[in-house]
């Protein structure tokens, strides 16, 4: 990290002149760009304190989130050293916000990567192959993306009653249409460079051209693609849960505590307002550091 | 133009059999015996469970009965008896001509039940889409115009933050402050329930504000930002350099030479805005009980009622296929360039 900050720093007269790679370029870029900066740590910290906390939550401070406590119920923020209140059961509603971050960011993150390497993959056979494999492809990608997609998540999970695991399997199942769409339409148009011809001319096989060359030159509209598609499972995560097919409690969610507390708008509004202001926090972070991995990853960024 | 169309419209059929295949797989693969869910009753005597299968279809392979589903089965005899013979012609006429099923909750035709909802959620999705995108490109514009300066980062901010708030949140909130707190706004619904005979324009409008307002956030954030990203480069074309030399108004140039171009690209979201607006809608009119499709949806899904569920889904898709359809011919229209293809 110091090694490229240095770099960001630009080179004086007496340093000699690095040639910067792409990768070193965009991330002495980010590194400059506050919002980005910003929207990074903010994302870090929820992580680290969500990941992290529940461990010595239990082992050390042998605490179970999920004990009630009547006495409690609907304490405000402060009240009985409580930080953040308590809920309608009693329940410590600031670790409450730690364990539903926990889940709530694991969808974000294992979903969203689940989704772009199914998207990837199937979006690059079906660009690069052609054909029949384009045909299926396409085909299945235009029906999945005729359904209003909140449809067939509200279908399936009311059916299926996930557990977070199958949920998260099934936000990627349905989710990939985009990001495929994406990548194919990339791939069509990359697979026709002079560079991928020379690969071919020099015997390189189809699987060494797919992940060589094509898959270096997609990376950067994943990267962004990835990002977003994190934020918005978030928010698909509070949505479902207020339908009622989310994640079931006891397991807190941002979006089932969310859902749990629209009743208490006059005894608690701490828990209105908390997991909410928290689901936007994210959302935004990642939309933020979305945009600026798009720029930082734009080759065409000194043109303009 | 004419052949422009028919040749997306052609496109349209395999997409319409993708989704009735897929919903239909979905349904088969859910749990639950559908004898015990329309008769409520888990013990029912065997005999007669195994006549009502057959009435139903359901002793059929899953291809037959999705064949059955799509076409009917009018045209063939189905076995009541179980004796291997078929006596009486089946009832059943297939969604292709129109028979979705009955609901087994409501017992009336599905597609009856759709088509009365479906102005209330067009009500809304209409006007939510001419909302997001009139604010939208507002936006878009004056972030474009004024690139670059406080009032850039300002509807950057504001729309995004917009965008990151979970819609059912923001709906009960508003619903706390304008609904219950001031009482400015009606809570819920699409009319009064005191209310008889026809409603007046500005009780329906009374009652459109929240709904239409928080559901449209989407549309706004997405518009202005491509509105923005199109116009600026618009911008950069030479003609735009060549109306400056020839010592055109700015105004002019804005007017005529860059938002005439730069708007053109905006209208091509007009179909993926309403697949998101029709999802939207399901969480929305659950918030504000606005009497909808989505709302018919969701209580079907609860309720268990697969032929209300695996119409619902065909009835949604037709409509966005459509929806995306007249937004590709409306770009045809506006587009000159296209034509000449």
């Amino acid at each position: 990290m110091v090694e490229v900050s240095k770099i960001a720093n630009l080179p004086t007269d007496e340093q000699p002149r690095y040639s910067r790679s792409f990768v070193r370029d965009a991330i002495a870029y980010i590194l400059r760009d506050k919002l980005t900066m910003v929207g990074l740590s903010v994302l870090l910290l929820f992580s680290l304190v969500c990941f992290i906390s529940p461990f010595i939550i239990e082992n050390i401070l042998d605490i179970d989130v999920n004990d009630t406590n009547v006495v409690n119920r609907f304490k405000q923020p402060g009240q009985e050293g409580l930080i953040w209140g308590a809920d309608h059961l009693g329940r410590d509603q600031f670790l409450r916000l730690i364990y539903g971050g926990r889940i709530s960011l694991t969808i974000a993150y294992v979903a969203s990567v689940l989704t772009v390497v199914i998207g990837i993959t199937l979006g690059l056979s079906a660009g690069y192959y052609g054909k029949r494999v384009d045909d299926v492809i396409s085909w299945i990608i235009n029906t999945l993306s005729a359904i209003p997609p909140l449809f067939l998540l509200l279908i399936a999970s009311a059916i299926w009653e996930p557990s977070t695991e199958v949920l998260v399997v099934v936000l990627a199942a349905l989710g990939w249409v985009g990001t495929s769409r994406l990548v194919r339409g990339e791939v069509l148009s990359l697979k026709e460079r002079d560079y991928v011809l020379a690969a071919r001319a020099l015997g390189a096989s189809s699987p060494r051209i797919l992940i060589l060359h094509i898959l270096p030159n997609i990376f950067s509209i994943v990267m962004v693609t990835m990002t977003i598609i994190a934020g918005n499972l978030i928010l698909v995560e509070s949505g479902l849960s207020y339908l009622g097919v989310g994640i079931q409690p006891p397991t807190p969610t941002w979006g089932n505590m969310l859902t749990d507390s629209r009743n208490y708008f006059v005894s608690g509004l701490h828990l209105v307002v908390s997991p909410g202001i928290l689901i936007m926090i994210t959302v935004l972070c990642f939309y933020l550091v979305g945009d600026g991995l798009r720029d930082a990853l734009d080759p065409r960024r000194y043109q303009k | 133009m004419v052949k422009f169309f028919q040749r997306r419209l052609l496109q349209a059929i395999p997409t319409f059999f993708g989704v009735t295949i897929l919903s239909f797989l979905i349904i088969l693969s859910a749990p639950g015996d559908p004898v015990t869910l329309i008769t409520f009753q888990p013990n029912a005597d065997p005999e007669t469970a195994a006549t009502m299968r057959r009435q139903l279809g359901l002793d059929q392979p899953p291809l037959i009965q999705y064949i059955y589903w799509l076409i009917g089965n009018d045209w063939t005899l189905v076995d009541v008896d179980g004796d291997g013979v078929g006596e009486t012609p089946g009832e059943r006429y297939g969604l292709l001509r129109g028979d979705f099923g009955d609901s087994i909750k409501q017992k009336k035709p599905v597609l009856d039940l759709m088509v009365q909802r479906i102005p209330a959620t067009l009500r809304l999705t209409v006007s939510a889409l001419i909302l997001g995108y009139g604010i939208g490109v507002l936006l878009g514009v004056l972030a474009a115009v004024f690139h670059r300066t406080w009032l850039d980062q300002l509807i950057r901010i504001v729309t995004v933050i917009g965008n990151a708030v979970p819609a059912f949140w923001l709906g009960l909130l508003l619903i706390v402050v304008f609904g219950v707190q001031l009482k400015l706004l009606p809570i819920s619904g699409m009319q009064d329930i005191t209310q008889r005979g026809e409603q007046t324009l500005g009780e329906a409008i009374r009652h459109m504000i929240l709904p239409v307002f928080v559901l449209s956030l989407n549309t706004v954030a997405f518009i202005s930002r491509f509105t923005r990203t199109q116009v600026l480069e618009v911008m950069e074309q030479d003609y735009i350099r060549t109306a400056h030399a020839k010592g055109l108004h700015t105004r002019v140039i804005w007017m005529r030479h860059a938002l005439r171009n730069g708007l053109l690209p905006v209208a091509t979201f007009l179909g993926p805005s309403i697949g998101t607006l029709l999802a939207g809608a399901v969480i929305i009119e659950q918030v504000f009980q606005w009497p909808g499709m989505g709302k018919l949806i969701v209580d079907a899904v609860f309720q268990r009622d697969y032929p209300l569920v695996m119409g619902s889904i065909v009835i949604a898709s037709v409509m966005f296929i459509l929806g995306v359809l007249l937004s590709d011919l409306m770009y045809v229209l506006l587009d000159p360039r296209i034509r000449l293809d």
